[in-house]
C-alpha cells in the first residue's frame, strides 16, 4: 500500500466507551505523520460480541450499518487487531449468501491495524523523548495469529531507545479476556487472567501496553484487583507520549 | 443438572484441585517445547501441512469409495472388515467375535475409539478379562478413570499419584517413585498378562486402502505385543482413519510424532497386512477390523463441518489450549477433551448433548495455529455456537437451536437495535459515560477477578467531535 493523504479510523465500541484517550492518541499520531482523519460519526461496533456468542444475524445487523460509513477507497485504520480481524477476515464470512456481501468484502480489504499501519505503509520513524523505562508487552492473540501484526508493535517499540521491553514467561498464551467468554466461563477466564498477570507482575515493569484494549481492560482490571502496582496503556497512547 | 450445569461444576472442580493443575501446567509447558523444537523452519512446517492437509482432505472426499477398495484388501489379505453404525453395534461384534474363539482373557493397545464405545465396560459386563497395556492406559484402569488426554491418558496424574496407585493394586512389589522402576513394575505385571490373553483389541492410526494395511503408531512396544501375541486380534477404528496409498504415510507419521510428542518418529510403527500365514511361526491366526462410524457421516453432510473429520489425532491441540491447561482433560466430560473435542462432541452427540462445550473457548487461535492437518479449529467451534443458538431449516447440526435462552436473545437483540441505530448508541454510550456512578461495584463473575472497568468520562465521538476532527 502506497502512502495514502487521508485514513478512515474506526474507533471501535470499548475504546469509544473505555479508552477515548488511546483512540484520540492514535488519531493525532496519524495526523502528525501528515495525514487527514475522517472519522465518520455513525460508527459503533464490528459486531464481534454478538459473532462469537452464535448471535450472527444480530451481528450482522450492527457490520451492516457500517458499510456505508467508508465510501471512499482509503485505508480504514483500527486500533485494535481483534476488532480489525473481525473486519478483515470475518465481515466476507458473515456477510455470506447477503446481497450486500461484495460490498462487505470491499469494505473489509481496506482495514488495517494501526500499529501495522504505521510500520508497513507508512514507515514511521520515532524519536523517544522519554526517560528510560521498562515495559511489559502483552500482544492480543488476533495481533499474533489471525492477523499476523504482532511484529509491527515490536517494531514500534524497538525504535524507542530508552525503552526495555521485559519479557515475561508464556508471552503467546491466551490472557482469557475473549469478549464473551469472560461472561459466560467467568472462572476459566479467571485462572487464565490470573496467570497471565502474574507472569507480568513477576517482570519489572509497571507499565503493560497492547495493541488492544479488551485485553488490556482484562490484564490492569485483575492487576489493580491484586493490588499490583501495574498501568496499561494502548500502544498509541505510549507512542505518543514517549514522542511528544 | 443439565449439560451447562454439570460443565460448570466439573470446571469448579478442576480450578480448584492445585495439584492437577500444576500436573497440566508442566506437562503441557514441557510437550510445547519439545514440540518446537521439531519443528525449527516455519516453511518446511507450513509446506508439510499443507501436504498433509491435502492428503486427509483427499481421503475424506473419496472416503466411500477409498472404504470400499480397504474393505476388499483387507479381504483379499485374510483381514475380517465388520462395518457399525453405533457403539452397541460395535460393542457387539467384538463381543460375538471373542465368544466364537472362546476368548476369555483380552489385552488391549490404546485405543479412543474404543473409549467412544465404552468397550472395556461392556466386555467385562460379559465376564471377560480386559486389561489395558499401554502404560498410561493401564493407570487410569486402576484409577477407574477415563483419558484425560488422547494421547496421553494418564498425564493428569504425577508419578507420586502413581506410585501409590501401584501399591495399593501391587502391595507385593516394593514401593517406588522413580518412573523407570515403576514402568519397569507395568513391565512385569503386563508380559504375563501378553502371554497368557486370548486376544488383543487395538486402535488403528491410518488404514491403507491400497493395500489394505492397518497402522499402529505406538512407543512402548505394547501395541505390537498385543496385536501379535495373542491368537486372535481385533482392531478398532472410525471411519475416517482411511487413507488412499502406502506413500501417505511418510509425511502423515513424521507430522503425527511430532506434532503429539515432540518425537521425530516413535519408538515402533507396526504395519498389519494379514493374519499369520501356513508356515509362519507368530502372528494372530484371526484379524479383524471394526469400522465405527458414531456420528461421523452426518459431519459430512456440512461442507464446512466436515474439516473436522481429518483430525489425525496428535493431540496438539489441547496441548497448547490455555483453558485445556488450566482445567485438564476430565473437566470436559467428553471422550475427546480440549479444541478438537469442542468442535467433534458436539456435532457426535449433538449440540442438545454436548453444545456446552462449544463456551469453554477463549477464540484465542493457538490450536488453529499447530494442527498438523490445518482443521480451522476456532472457526469450527464459533459455527457451532452459532448452530447451538440458531435453529435454522438448513442446518445438519444435530441438537440445533436447543441451546437458545429467551433472555440471552432478547439482550443480543436489543444490543443490535441500539448499536445499528446511530441516534440510540450516541444515547447508549451518553448513558454509559454519564451514569457510569450508577453502577455496580461488582459486575457478576468478571469482578471475582477483577475491579470494575471504569468508563470514561466521555466518549470518543465526543473527544473526536470538540477536537474537530473531520467527522465524515
Amino acid at each position: 500500500m502506497s502512502k495514502p493523504s487521508r485514513v478512515y479510523f474506526f474507533g471501535t465500541c470499548l475504546i469509544d466507551m473505555l479508552y477515548p484517550n488511546a483512540g484520540m492518541a492514535a488519531i493525532t499520531l496519524l495526523q502528525r505523520e501528515g495525514l487527514e482523519v475522517i472519522f465518520p460519526q455513525n460508527q459503533s461496533c464490528c459486531g464481534q460480541p454478538a459473532f462469537n456468542s452464535g448471535y450472527r444475524d444480530e451481528a450482522l445487523k450492527v457490520a451492516r450499518s457500517q458499510l456505508d460509513l467508508f465510501p471512499e477507497e482509503i485505508p480504514i485504520v483500527v486500533p485494535s487487531a481483534s476488532c480489525g480481524g473481525m473486519m478483515l477476515h470475518h465481515w466476507p464470512e458473515l456477510f455470506e449468501g447477503q446481497p450486500d456481501h461484495q460490498h462487505a468484502c470491499d469494505v473489509a480489504a481496506r482495514v488495517v491495524e494501526f500499529a501495522d499501519f504505521l510500520v508497513n505503509t507508512l514507515q514511521i520513524e520515532l524519536q523517544d523523548k522519554g526517560e528510560p523505562t521498562y515495559i511489559a508487552v502483552h500482544h492480543s492473540c488476533s495481533a499474533q495469529r489471525e492477523m499476523a501484526v504482532a511484529s509491527a508493535t515490536d517494531k514500534l517499540l524497538s525504535q524507542l531507545l530508552e525503552v526495555t521491553v521485559e519479557r515475561h514467561q508464556r508471552p503467546t498464551e491466551c490472557c482469557g479476556f475473549g469478549g464473551t467468554f469472560a461472561v459466560k466461563q467467568p472462572d476459566i477466564s479467571g485462572a487464565m487472567v490470573e496467570a497471565k498477570t502474574k507472569a507480568i507482575c513477576a517482570t519489572s515493569a509497571k507499565t503493560v501496553i497492547s495493541q488492544d484494549c479488551g485485553c488490556l481492560m482484562n490484564i490492569t482490571g485483575c492487576a489493580d484487583k491484586q493490588q499490583h502496582d501495574l498501568k496499561g496503556q494502548h500502544l498509541a497512547e505510549f507512542l505518543l507520549e514517549r514522542t511528544s | 443438572m443439565n449439560q451447562q450445569q454439570a460443565f460448570e461444576q466439573r470446571i469448579d472442580e478442576a480450578l480448584h484441585n492445585a495439584q492437577l493443575r500444576q500436573n497440566f501446567r508442566s506437562a503441557m509447558d514441557g510437550i510445547r517445547q519439545r514440540r518446537a523444537e521439531q519443528f525449527p523452519d516455519e516453511a518446511q512446517l507450513q509446506a508439510l501441512r499443507e501436504q498433509v492437509q491435502s492428503i486427509r482432505s483427499y481421503s475424506l472426499q473419496n472416503q466411500a469409495e477409498l472404504l470400499e477398495k480397504l474393505e476388499t484388501k483387507l479381504t483379499e489379505n485374510g483381514i475380517q472388515v465388520h462395518w457399525a453404525a453405533n457403539p452397541e453395534e460395535a460393542n457387539g461384534i467384538i463381543a460375538d467375535i471373542l465368544k466364537a474363539a472362546d476368548a476369555k482373557t483380552v489385552v488391549k493397545g490404546k485405543s479412543m475409539v474404543s473409549e467412544e464405545t465404552e468397550l472395556n465396560h461392556y466386555l467385562e459386563e460379559q465376564g471377560l478379562e480386559v486389561i489395558e497395556s499401554d502404560l498410561g492406559e493401564y493407570i487410569i484402569q486402576l484409577a477407574k478413570e477415563p483419558p484425560s488426554h488422547i494421547v496421553a491418558p494418564a498425564i493428569h496424574k504425577n508419578r507420586v499419584e502413581v506410585a501409590e496407585l501401584f501399591q495399593n493394586f501391587h502391595p507385593e512389589l516394593p514401593y517406588t517413585e522413580n518412573i523407570d522402576e515403576l514402568t519397569e513394575t507395568a513391565r512385569i505385571i503386563l508380559r504375563e498378562k501378553f502371554a497368557k490373553a486370548d486376544a488383543g483389541i487395538s486402535g488403528v492410526n491410518f488404514a491403507v486402502a491400497e493395500t489394505g494395511t492397518l497402522c499402529l503408531v505406538e512407543n512402548e512396544g505394547n501395541g505390537r505385543l498385543s496385536t501379535t501375541a495373542p491368537e486372535l486380534h481385533i482392531a478398532i477404528t472410525g471411519i475416517e482413519k482411511v487413507i488412499d496409498k502406502l506413500t501417505d504415510i511418510p509425511p502423515l507419521l513424521e507430522i503425527l510424532t511430532k506434532s503429539a510428542t515432540g518425537q521425530p518418529i516413535t519408538t515402533y510403527f507396526n504395519m498389519i497386512s494379514r493374519p499369520r500365514q501356513e508356515g509362519e511361526l507368530d502372528g494372530p491366526k484371526a484379524v479383524h477390523l471394526v469400522l465405527l462410524d458414531n456420528g461421523r457421516s452426518r459431519i459430512r453432510w456440512d461442507d464446512e463441518l466436515l474439516d473436522t473429520l481429518r483430525c489425525i489425532r496428535c493431540g496438539a491441540c489441547m496441548n497448547h489450549c490455555p483453558v485445556y491447561v488450566h482445567v485438564g482433560g476430565h473437566a470436559y466430560g467428553s471422550v475427546y477433551p480440549g479444541p478438537i473435542g469442542l468442535a467433534l462432541e458436539p456435532q457426535r452427540l449433538g449440540l442438545d448433548k454436548a453444545g456446552s462445550l462449544t463456551s469453554a473457548c477463549s477464540l484465542c487461535g493457538a490450536c488453529g495455529e499447530v494442527c498438523p492437518v490445518k482443521i480451522p479449529l476456532p472457526k469450527i467451534i464459533n459455527r457451532l455456537r452459532a448452530e447451538s443458538v440458531n435453529n435454522q431449516e438448513s442446518s445438519t447440526v444435530s441438537g440445533k437451536g436447543t441451546l437458545r435462552h429467551t433472555s440471552e436473545a432478547w439482550i443480543w437483540k436489543l444490543w443490535s437495535i441500539s448499536y445499528s441505530s446511530p441516534s440510540l448508541h450516541r444515547l447508549v454510550s451518553w448513558a454509559g459515560t454519564r451514569l457510569s456512578g450508577l453502577l455496580p461495584k461488582k459486575l457478576g463473575a468478571w469482578t471475582n477477578y477483577r475491579s470494575r472497568p471504569t468508563p470514561a468520562k466521555c466518549t470518543l465521538h465526543e473527544l473526536v467531535k470538540s477536537a474537530g476532527v473531520a467527522n465524515d
